[in-house]
């Protein structure tokens, strides 16, 4: 039987914004074990069906397990010949659904999720945690980004912002970040969804960063 | 012959703080007693350091617990004409300690006949603050001008500094640092400071609770050149004017109807037969028996 536990491996903050006719994801590669930085390549964006980008941070395990829920979901879906596959509003609701009622039954999958897609022209970004608060809004993070690149992404929000300006503004926000955040590392992966293009998750990459700021020259 | 209590009586400090409380009052906390908060400044504080001198700058709102007390405080505080601080945490104390230090400073001013250095006044209240072990509550972002050229700090409630090109403090001190790391650059031109302090604190303003209402900015340029702009962006006024009194003239609301009734305050007499008239004229012999 299980209860309300405590994260083990975890993911840092996932960063979401919404551009002229997309929306864009992003997170680190790292999993903390405590203050141990153990494993650098875990993959924290990614797909879920055909039309949905799904940010994770928390539990990595739990973030797993949520992403065989989701599975599931979409298997029933082309076993019943039903139509294609969910759009990312409607696995926003499941997926809150999910984690309201798990946490109601004192057993949460302890996870701050980003989903994120486009489908039939609507552009769609949104949040959901280990409590089952959930909400959609132009821009979106979880753990320290919500202090610290939330104010940047707001701020830098257009409704015409360009794919290439979200771009920008998801990877200056990732390097203040990486330095101000003590659980993360320079190893990023950047996830778009577009209606044309579909999901796009990069590899992950390195971000340019000048440690020698302030360093007095006397 | 000295009795006991002479002497438990000499071993206590000459005033300032007393500790002996501190163990029953962690007892009653863990007790589960819920002592009242002090007015908390929230706060976002920030401070840089560009070409030429140092821009401080400050939101507005002071809070207790999550009331906000004062919509319009001034957070940037006086230390020396050359010298200005900025203050986070308890009210009181960030108030106090920095009027303490500006007070020693202006006496160290006529002493030396000096302009004040920064790191006299980060000196003074580091050893202050340290002294009280953190029951001081003041976070202070300190900064100045002086022969040494612009000096920029971070005090932290325990005592402990930094010296650093750009800082910040307080609950918006994420929100704020975040605006700072993806704008702040080497040789920065005044204007650009300015923009980017008051962006700074723009972020704290509308992303962090504790925090509110307006920008407050002061740039110190020079020893003697030294710029205060209380309210440089105000971005919260209030919307609606209250209409006063006296513009509703008589008939606004629609007049049903009429009675006069006069007030009758009767005859009233005191009879006090031992009544003497007050003096009233100037006495002769003056004041109090002299004899």
């Amino acid at each position: 039987m299980q209860r309300t536990q405590q994260p083990i491996v975890t993911g840092t903050s996932v960063l979401g914004i919404k551009f002229d006719g997309g929306v864009m994801v992003a997170a680190d590669t790292l999993g903390s074990y405590g203050s141990l930085a153990r494993f650098r390549d875990l993959r924290r964006v990614r797909q879920a069906g055909e039309y949905t980008l799904l940010g994770g941070s928390g539990d990595y395990m739990d973030f797993e397990a949520m992403l065989e829920y989701v599975d599931e979901l979409l298997l029933e879906d082309t076993t019943l010949d039903a139509p294609p596959s969910y759009t990312p509003r409607e696995l926003h609701q499941y997926l809150a659904r999910i984690y309201y009622n798990k946490r109601s039954e004192f057993d949460p999958l302890w996870n701050q999720l980003v989903v994120g897609g486009v489908r039939d022209g609507d552009v769609f970004l949104g949040y959901v945690d280990l409590q089952g608060t959930h909400y959609e809004d132009e821009t979106v993070a979880t753990g320290y980004g919500s202090y610290i690149a939330r104010p940047l992404l707001r701020e830098a929000y257009r409704d015409d912002l360009t794919e290439a300006e979200a771009r920008k503004v998801l990877e200056d926000a990732m390097r203040v970040l990486f330095y101000r955040d003590a659980r993360t590392i320079n190893r990023i992966q950047i996830g778009v969804a577009t209606e044309a293009g579909g999901i796009d998750i990069s590899e992950p990459f390195e971000l340019e960063t000048d440690w020698t700021v302030g360093i007095r020259k006397h | 012959m000295a009795s006991m209590n002479d002497v438990v009586q000499s071993l206590k400090p000459a005033g300032g703080f007393e500790f002996d409380l501190c163990a029953r009052n962690n007892m009653l906390k863990q007790m589960g007693l819920k002592a009242p908060k002090a007015t908390s400044t929230g706060t976002t504080i920030v401070g840089l350091v560009y070409k030429d001198g140092v821009v401080l700058g400050a939101d507005t709102r002071a809070t207790g617990d999550t009331t906000v007390e004062d919509k319009n405080c001034e957070k940037i505080h006086y230390i020396a004409p050359n010298v200005y601080c900025c203050g986070a945490g308890t009210a009181a104390d960030t108030e106090n300690t920095t009027a303490l230090i500006s007070s020693q400073l202006e006496l160290h001013r006529l002493a030396t006949g000096r302009h004040s250095r920064v790191v006299t006044a980060l000196t003074l209240l580091k050893r202050m603050l340290f002294r009280y072990q953190g029951h001081v509550s003041a976070a202070l972002v300190l900064g100045g001008v002086d022969l040494n050229g612009p000096h920029l700090y971070t005090i932290y409630p325990h005592g402990s500094t930094d010296e650093l090109p750009y800082v910040t403090m307080g609950s918006g001190s994420l929100a704020a640092m975040g605006v700072f790391e993806a704008g702040w650059k080497e040789n920065m031109s005044e204007d650009e400071a300015v923009d980017l302090v008051a962006a700074a604190i723009r972020a704290g303003i509308f992303n962090d609770l504790g925090s509110g209402s307006n920008v407050d900015v002061t740039i110190i340029r020079g020893v003697d050149d030294v710029e205060v702009r209380r309210g440089y962006q105000i971005l919260n006024p209030r919307p609606y004017a209250r209409v006063r009194p006296n513009d509703l003239t008589r008939g606004t609301t629609t007049i049903l109807s009429e009675t006069r009734t006069p007030i009758h305050a009767g005859h009233v007499e005191y009879t006090n037969e031992d009544a003497v008239d007050m003096e009233t004229s100037p006495v002769e012999s003056g004041g109090p028996s002299s004899s």
